[in-house]
């Protein structure tokens, strides 16, 4: 189990990450916190040519609060977020899902946009982020893009991200005045999601449900009135998928019985 | 820039516990067997190169992190800290180390330095932790011989005899350790 | 007990172990020039191998060797196993792959690194074969033959009968039968395998470090595969070692391949088995799949048992299988006084990794169905499962007790083992739980396990696989060999070795308590080195650390050790204190009269004795430099012509209880409350024995609710990382409940039995009764996964 060789890059700037992009494309990987990337390296699962280490580059490891939105740099690692003082009042359902994340260690080098990049189908914080509505900020030699969460995981381990492209951060919604639950089955504490769920309540009666672990992607759902009716047929229609610790049938029943418990906690906390 | 050809061997230095050393590898060398193999500290266990056992955690700039998931060229510069650098020169364990004695929490010892690794840090940020937190931060180590009883009553000793000065959720020494709010 | 013996103490093994001062195989120095190896593997189940093409790979910078089955055949001969099938294994895959993982080259080169490196560049050309993973299908006549020089997968099957059980099942009110599969699972230890091996060609010998657990009985197997006689192959086992729970026995084929590696480069050879490899094929209990029936009459009584257990060893049946079947043979009634036993065992191979020793050793598979069974004949006959298992219990009268199929238990008094348990309202707590749990329409159920415990295997137990003329023909096997040695340096220091190798059951602080109880010393004053070579260590066949043999063994030759040598110093202070032997007495570090304690020695200036002035001795006294115990106990005969054996010295025994909870959101299983009892006659240490305990109760829960390699029916390996394969961390362990009560062993001295290996039997089995009392089903597959839980429910629902 030891990596492949490759090139190591470890630009001071944004602008040289962006700029070795350019050169390597999809020859090339991006290495934050490595908590994804370095165990396939070392299984010798992917064989990239260059490694470009952005852990260092000043400006990437902040958090900033942009008045509608907060703006996580590719650098923050997912426990610096926890941290960051005002997560509860401002990004409640990321505060609800982080301590999901991996554990106190990986937590500590692993980082909210390498989540997010690595697009993992159960994973928290691509689901937290599409449930808020959130956005991924791109950076490439031609400009910048915003996509939106939706719009940027496409499929299992799957993004919009151009290969020159940087994901130079992600946006979350301040959430304010919404009740917000979050709640997932694994086999472990820590362990990827059979399933997760994630809602907003927005104090009107319609609350945005989303859930991890059903489809290559988050799968979102608006819900007005009969959640668990709502829900049971919604899981129906999503399928789900079999892997060695959930079969679908599983799947589709957990959303059944964990989805109607989340929206209504979303709604409780809206009130 | 800092750049590294593949197969090339460059001299990468740190410091461990202390001592700044250095040594040549590659960039693939990973920073567990850096430690390991080319600065000769062997307390440092690895157990499953996937970052999942925890046995290869040590404190990178003070923080709890799998070596076996950084390379040692991205450590370069930084102070490393492992095992070794617990008990006093003279051979004396300190306050968690001599808890983990006290408490029976460890059997063949192979998962233990990663674990005593974990808890330097996390109790440094949160000397009170709750038994719900201990066994939170401990769910990112394997061990196979404990049953984990005797590792979470240490800690929850050591916990009860810090002294009472910083509180929980103390996010000023947690936001020391990664992103900055502007 | 008076002394250090059966105190809790700070272990000795400590301080270096938390201070990254261990000495693990992996940590220690090698010699310059010393060569990394790289393993590489099958993806086939099964598959004949066409070609290897390892040019490019030679050519490839930093490579020094590139070795195959065709190089191990020439250099090395087969392992030899118990059973004579013409089943035949090298250390790499000959001419045919047969499992996932199976070892098919290594790759020699200046560092691991360019060793993985140069092994994508071997071109192996392979040829399918159709694989068989399930062990019933690999039964029938149509199944893939792995081995087709044996013409079958089911390579020994055995009948036995004891008492009369065609007529007890006759003359019973009910017949009543279970099928019970056990998956298969490994302890994992954090340390993989790690092995240095060097050639001398000058002495035609090999010298091999490797976290091998023992027992030696493998010394001659890896001597024998290497041609060389025993003492040409030279065993070193470091002071510490990274857990082992049996699966550290199976790095003993890449000993030998390390070894032939050496030989071939002409440098010493280094392999660190990394986790994957690990996972996919290091090694695995044996799935078993069990039919048992009971001949029971209407009030639970069971008259009669049959059993007929099929056990599946993977693709090769390595040295010493197949033992899981065969060391719980003489207690096969676990703790019923059942008098009438009929059992078939049948040993089916599958392309799966081979399977070898495990924590537990055959009681997890047995107990599982034997419990399942007690449990489903009260269902059946509408009667309290806990009165059906007392109305069976071997009573306290009938101790020491011959169990039908041959076994001796020592001691015990089980009907007060459940008393105590369920006492100060412990069962009726668990009662109240599941019935206010039932009435909120919560799904909770109580199970039980009753579990005699062996320790110590008896070395004759394998040969029970032969036929009473085949053993008489290939010569009797009996008995179990321990051996300690107590040392006296000049200054009169004291140090302790022993036949065990470590593996962190502190064994070092066990035996410094038990000499220094002897010699009136602390347990501090005792050094104990237990890094093990085989060319100048004391060891014998049965050394080794498995199957629980440490305090029914070891201990007990550690205890003879010092006996001896206390004994010595007391003629020889008797001479120089002018009293009688029989007045001197060890204590606080001095040697004394006891009529007189004033008339006193230092115990180092007379330990010193023997060095600095042999004439001083009693006349005709050999000097007390070095005394070695030898313990080999009477009881552990060889099988009896009528095929009952007494399969280990000791037999401790476990009662467990426990309430669970199924929650039908998630459909996984909570451990609501879990108390378990334990007889082990005298504690030696009870922290030692609370951390032993606990350790195999987490396994135990391991096994029950989450661990399990798991292949598809073309035999791809599924368990694969840590991710897939379930090892439990702290949020997965519930508290248990340890209570104890001690009927001393008679058979010993020391009166300890094991108790390391028991829940790994009972809380498996008692999990299962308390899921299918919470879902009222008879069937419980294990692990029960969320996934098989949500299976139980849908299947009730419909």
């Amino acid at each position: 189990m030891k990596p492949r060789p490759f090139d190591y890059v470890r630009p001071d700037t944004a602008e040289e990450a962006v700029a070795l992009l350019a050169d390597y494309g999809d020859e090339a990987r991006i290495l934050a916190g490595g908590q994804s990337l370095i165990p396939m390296l070392n299984l010798r699962l992917i064989d990239p040519a260059v490694l470009i280490d952005i852990s260092r580059i000043a400006g990437l490891d902040v958090i900033a609060d942009r008045g509608n939105f907060i703006e996580i740099g590719a650098a923050v690692t997912q426990n610096a977020l926890m941290g960051w003082p005002d997560l509860k009042l401002k990004l409640p359902l990321l505060a609800a899902a982080l301590p999901f994340v991996g554990h106190f260690q990986t937590r500590n080098k692993g980082t909210v946009c390498g989540s997010v990049a690595h697009a993992d189908p159960s994973s928290e914080i691509p689901l937290t982020l599409a449930v808020c509505g959130g956005a991924v900020v791109l950076r490439g030699k031609r400009g910048e893009r915003v996509l939106a969460a939706d719009a940027f995981q496409q499929d299992m381990l799957t993004t919009a991200r151009e290969p020159d492209e940087l994901i130079a951060a992600v946006r979350f919604p301040v959430i304010e005045g919404k009740g917000v639950a979050f709640d997932e089955v694994a086999r472990r504490h820590g362990d990827f999601a059979i399933i997760a769920v994630a809602a907003i309540a927005d104090g009107r009666g319609e609350v945005t449900l989303g859930v991890g672990g059903m489809a290559g992607r988050p799968m979102l759902r608006s819900i007005v009135g009969d959640a668990a009716g709502a829900i049971a047929v919604w899981a129906g229609e999503l399928e789900g998928y079999e892997d060695l610790h959930a079969s679908a049938a599983l799947r589709r029943d957990l959303l059944r019985n964990l989805g109607p418990r989340v929206v209504a906690e979303a709604i409780r906390c809206a009130a | 820039m800092r750049r590294v050809n593949k197969n090339e061997r460059v001299r990468i230095a740190l410091a461990l516990n202390g001592r700044k050393l250095a040594a040549a590898a590659e960039p693939r060398t990973l920073l567990s067997d850096f430690i390991r193999q080319n600065l000769g500290s062997t307390g440092t266990h690895v157990g499953c190169e996937h970052g999942i056992c925890g046995a290869c955690t040590v404190l990178i700039d003070g923080v709890a992190a799998r070596s076996c998931l950084t390379l040692a060229v991205q450590a370069e510069g930084r102070e490393v800290k492992t095992v070794e650098s617990l008990a006093a020169p003279d051979g004396t364990l300190n306050p968690l180390q001599a808890a983990f004695r006290a408490n029976h929490a460890l059997q063949c010892g192979f998962c233990t330095p990663g674990i005593l690794m974990s808890f330097t840090d996390y109790l440094a940020r949160n000397p009170h932790p709750s038994s719900a937190e201990i066994r939170e931060v401990l769910s990112g180590h394997l061990c196979r011989c404990t049953g984990y009883a005797g590792i979470v009553k240490a800690v929850e000793e050591v916990a009860s005899s810090a002294p009472a000065k910083a509180g929980k959720g103390d996010h000023a020494s947690e936001a020391k350790h990664g992103g900055r709010g502007v | 007990m008076s002394g250090q013996l059966g105190k809790p103490m700070l272990r000795k093994e400590d301080p270096a172990l938390l201070s990254g001062r261990g000495r693990y195989a992996d940590d220690l120095p090698v010699a310059v020039g010393t060569l990394h190896a790289h393993v590489i593997r099958s993806p086939h189940a099964h598959a004949a191998i066409v070609r290897i093409d390892a040019a490019a790979a030679l050519a490839h910078d930093g490579v020094w060797a590139v070795i195959t089955g065709e190089d191990v055949r020439k250099l090395s001969d087969p392992f030899l196993a118990p059973v004579k099938a013409p089943v035949r294994q090298w250390s790499l895959a000959v001419e045919r792959v047969r499992y996932v993982g199976e070892p098919v080259v290594l790759v020699v080169a200046e560092s691991r690194y360019v060793a993985e490196d140069a092994a994508e560049l071997v071109q192996i050309d392979y040829e399918p074969l159709a694989a068989v993973i399930d062990p019933v299908a690999a039964c029938q006549a149509d199944a893939p033959i792995l081995h087709p020089e044996a013409g079958t997968n089911e390579v020994s099957v055995r009948d036995f009968s004891y008492g009369d059980p065609q007529g007890a099942f006759a003359r019973a009110d009910r017949r009543i039968a279970m099928t019970v599969p056990f998956h298969r699972l490994s302890f994992t230890p954090i340390e993989c395998y790690v092995v240095v091996a060097a050639h001398n060609a000058a002495e035609g010998s090999y010298d091999a470090l490797a976290n091998f657990q023992g027992p030696f009985s493998m010394h001659p197997v890896m001597a024998r595969a290497l041609r060389v006689p025993g003492p040409k192959l030279r065993l070193r086992i470091p002071p510490d070692s990274g857990g082992s729970f049996g699966i550290k026995l199976s790095v003993f084929p890449f000993v030998v391949l390390m070894a032939l590696a050496a030989k071939i480069t002409g440098r010493p050879v280094k392999w660190v088995e990394d986790r994957i490899e690990h996972l996919l094929a290091a090694s695995s209990g044996p799935n078993r799949v069990t039919r048992i029936e009971a001949a029971v009459n209407n009030n639970g009584r069971v008259l009669a048992l049959k059993l007929d257990q099929l056990e599946d060893y993977g693709a090769f049946l390595r040295a010493p299988m197949p033992g899981p079947l065969y060391r719980m043979h003489g207690a096969v009634t676990g703790a019923y006084d059942i008098a009438h036993v009929e059992v078939k065992n049948r040993v089916v191979l599958t392309n799966k990794m081979p399977a070898s020793l495990i924590r537990g050793f055959g009681g997890p598979q047995l107990y599982l169905a034997l419990e399942r069974l007690m449990h489903r004949i009260a269902v059946e006959l509408k009667l309290d499962p806990l009165d059906v298992m007392r109305r069976n219990l071997v009573p306290a009268q009938k101790f020491p007790y011959h169990a039908a199929a041959g076994a001796l238990y020592d001691s015990g008094d089980y009907a007060r083992a459940v008393e105590k348990t369920i006492g100060d309202g412990r069962l009726a707590d668990l009662k109240r739980r599941r019935d206010a749990a039932r009435q909120a329409g919560r799904l909770y159920g109580i199970g039980f396990a009753a579990v005699v415990e062996p320790a110590m295997s008896n070395m004759g137990y394998l040969s029970t696989l032969m036929t009473a003329a085949a053993r008489e023909k290939a010569g009797p096997k009996s008995g179990a060999v321990s051996m300690a040695t107590v040392n006296i340096d000049p200054l009169g220091a004291v140090t302790v070795t022993a036949d065990v190798t470590v593996q962190g059951q502190s064994h070092e602080t066990v035996l410094a308590q038990i000499v220094a109880q002897e010699l009136g010393l602390k347990p501090d004053d005792i050094e104990v080195v237990l890094e093990m070579d085989t060319a100048k260590d004391q060891w014998s066949i049965a050394a080794g650390t498995y199957s629980s043999r440490f305090a029914s063994g070891t201990a007990v030759a550690a205890h003879i050790a010092a006996v001896q040598m206390r004994d010595k110093l007391k003629t020889i202070a008797a001479k120089q204190l002018n009293v009688l032997p029989g007045d001197v007495e060890l204590a606080g570090g001095k040697i004394r009269s006891r009529s007189n304690p004033d008339n006193a020695l230092p115990f180092g200036r007379v330990a010193g004795t023997s060095h600095w002035s042999p004439m001083l001795l009693p006349e005709s006294m050999a000097p007390a430099l070095s005394e070695t115990g030898v313990w080999s106990p009477q009881e552990l005969e060889a099988p009896s012509r009528d095929d009952r054996i007494n399969t280990s010295l000791t037999y401790g025994f476990i009662f467990d209880m426990c309430g669970i909870e199924i929650d039908p959101v998630t459909y996984q299983v909570r451990v609501d409350r879990y108390v378990s009892m334990h007889d082990a006659g005298r504690i030696m240490n009870p922290t030692i024995a609370e951390g032993q305990i606990r350790g195999a109760f987490a396994q135990g829960i391991a096994a029950a609710l989450y661990e399990e390699f798991s292949y598809n029916e073309e035999g791809a390996f599924l368990s694969g990382t840590f991710a897939d394969y379930l090892v439990p961390t702290v949020s997965e362990i519930p508290e248990v409940e340890i209570l104890h009560m001690e009927s001393p062993s008679p058979f010993t001295p020391l009166g300890a039995k094991g108790l390391a290996e028991g829940n790994c039997m009972s809380t498996p089995a008692c999990i299962a009764n308390a899921i299918a009392d919470a879902l009222a089903v008879r069937d419980v597959v294990l692990p029960a996964t969320p996934r098989r839980i949500h299976e139980l429910m849908q299947h009730n629902e419909k």
